[in-house]
Order: C-alpha cells, then sequence, then structure tokens
C-alpha cells in the first residue's frame, strides 16, 4: 500500500494528439465527463459540471499546476470531492500528473496522484527521518499486522 | 465507471480525509508506528523517546483518536493507549477505488485518442 497512485498506459496516438486531449478543455472534459467553463490555464482553477450520468448535480474543481507542452499537465484537486454541500477545503488535496514521453509514434502516458497523506513535501523528509521509514513501510507494517490478526498469530488486542 | 463504485467512494471519501489527515503529521505517524505491533501503551511510554512535552503528544493521541485510529482503554489510573486498523484498512480500500476509478477515466482517454 502506498499512498500514491501510479498508472502507466501505452496509447496508439502520437503526443501531440494525447496533449490535446488532455489540455484542450473541451477534448479533456468529452472522456473525463465534466463540462469545464473554460480553458486550463497554469494557476487558475478549472470549473465544470460532472456530465457522468447521475451525477450531473455535481460541480468538479481543480486548480491546474504545470502545463509543459507535450511533457506534463498537473492539476490539484480534492479528491473524490462529490458530495454536494460538503465544504472540502480543509481536506487533503492531492496532486494529478500526466507525464508523456513519445514511444515510437505513439505515447507513454504515466499518471499519478499523489499527497492522500497530505503531508506537503517540504515535510516528508522530516516525516521520514522521524520515523526512518515513513507512511509506505508504515502501511506495510500495519497491513502485516491486520493480516496476522486476522489469521489468530498477532497480539490479540 | 459505475455509479455505486462512485457513490460507494462518496461515502467513504468524507472518513478516508479525516483518516488521511490524521496520519498527515510525523508526530502522530510516529506514534501509530509505536502501537502497530499492537502493544498496549501508557502516554509515558509514548512520549519515551520524543522530544515533545506530553501535553503536545496527549494533542496528538486525542487526534488519532478521533479519526478512530487508536483507542484509549482505562488501567487503573492510567489510559493505555492501542491501535485500531480499521480505518487504516478503509483507507487503504479508498485508494483502491480511486485507483479503479482512474483505469476507467484512461481507458475513456485511450478509446477518445485512438480513435
Amino acid at each position: 500500500m502506498s499512498d500514491r497512485i501510479e498508472k502507466r498506459i501505452e496509447l496508439k496516438a502520437p503526443v501531440s494528439r494525447v496533449w490535446r486531449a488532455l489540455t484542450d478543455y473541451r477534448e479533456f472534459g468529452a472522456w473525463f465527463r465534466v463540462d469545464l467553463t473554460g480553458p486550463f490555464e497554469p494557476g487558475k482553477e478549472a470549473v465544470g459540471q460532472i456530465t457522468h450520468p447521475g451525477y450531473e448535480h455535481v460541480t468538479w474543481r481543480a486548480v491546474v499546476q504545470r502545463m509543459e507542452p507535450e511533457r506534463l499537465f498537473s492539476l490539484t484537486w480534492h479528491p473524490y470531492a462529490i458530495e454536494p454541500g460538503v465544504d472540502y477545503s480543509a481536506e487533503p488535496q492531492t496532486l494529478i500528473e500526466f507525464r508523456l514521453e513519445p514511444s515510437g509514434g505513439d505515447t507513454m502516458l504515466t499518471l499519478t496522484e499523489s499527497g492522500f497523506d497530505s503531508i506537503p513535501a517540504s515535510r516528508r523528509a522530516e516525516a521520514f527521518r522521524m520515523n526512518d521509514n515513513g507512511w509506505t513501510q508504515q502501511m506495510e507494517n500495519i497491513r502485516l499486522h491486520v493480516d496476522a490478526m486476522s489469521h489468530g498469530t498477532g497480539h490479540g488486542i | 465507471m459505475a455509479s455505486s463504485a462512485q457513490a460507494r467512494i462518496a461515502r467513504q471519501s468524507a472518513n478516508a480525509a479525516t483518516v488521511f489527515a490524521a496520519l498527515g503529521d510525523p508526530t502522530r505517524l510516529a506514534l501509530v508506528a509505536r502501537l502497530c505491533d499492537g502493544s498496549r501503551r501508557s502516554i509515558a511510554q509514548l512520549c519515551d523517546g520524543q522530544s515533545l512535552t506530553r501535553q503536545a503528544i496527549s494533542k496528538h493521541l486525542r487526534v488519532l483518536e478521533g479519526a478512530r485510529v487508536v483507542r484509549s482503554e482505562r488501567a487503573g489510573r492510567e489510559s493505555l493507549f492501542v491501535l485500531n486498523p480499521k480505518p487504516i484498512e478503509d483507507i487503504r480500500s479508498y485508494i483502491e477505488l480511486v485507483s479503479s476509478q482512474w483505469d476507467t477515466a484512461l481507458s475513456r482517454l485511450k478509446a477518445f485518442v485512438e480513435k
């Protein structure tokens, strides 16, 4: 278990095509299923209505971080903040990064979503020093512990 | 994406955010690490090896208790703290759900750019 999600996918289209599908707000909206009000712009909030059936009442919000043509597109958002009337502003924000690499005439796309543990990157080094290992290892320790408990060989708390 | 999966995520996300926020602090993560062997420890034992005051540790333990990551048990005059693994299991399944949502979104992207 980790506090980040990483996906790699090979797309049979050139990087220029994939870049447009990611960063043109109408094209992004078509596959992501959100009706955005305007173009993506670094430092600006993107807002739109979800178009996925059953979720049209949900407003989608993200802040565009970086747009490095045909290489990197990144956003921050509150993951799955889809319950209307709930204020998610105090909850952890995650960073979404789309990284593009040419692969022959095709594109290798790497998506990461990170920051579920809400430790700012600047403090992460400190967290690792203090714990010798850090989040990922802790989660693994906890998983082993839970597995041991459920198999009756744990410490019987 | 299946609506039921999304509804499930919506229900889980509020709790998950609380747990993530509780764990998103080096001191609290260190306290969880001390308890993840299943031991029951007093505040005095948990202060051992930490540079923080007992008061500060106690405040961090209350945050963890609020997220149900630890619970306290009375033992004579002192409270003993023990890990409750359930919320941490829940956030693990939450991450898995978010992960599967990305799988479906990326497959729509794939179909979109390859058509």
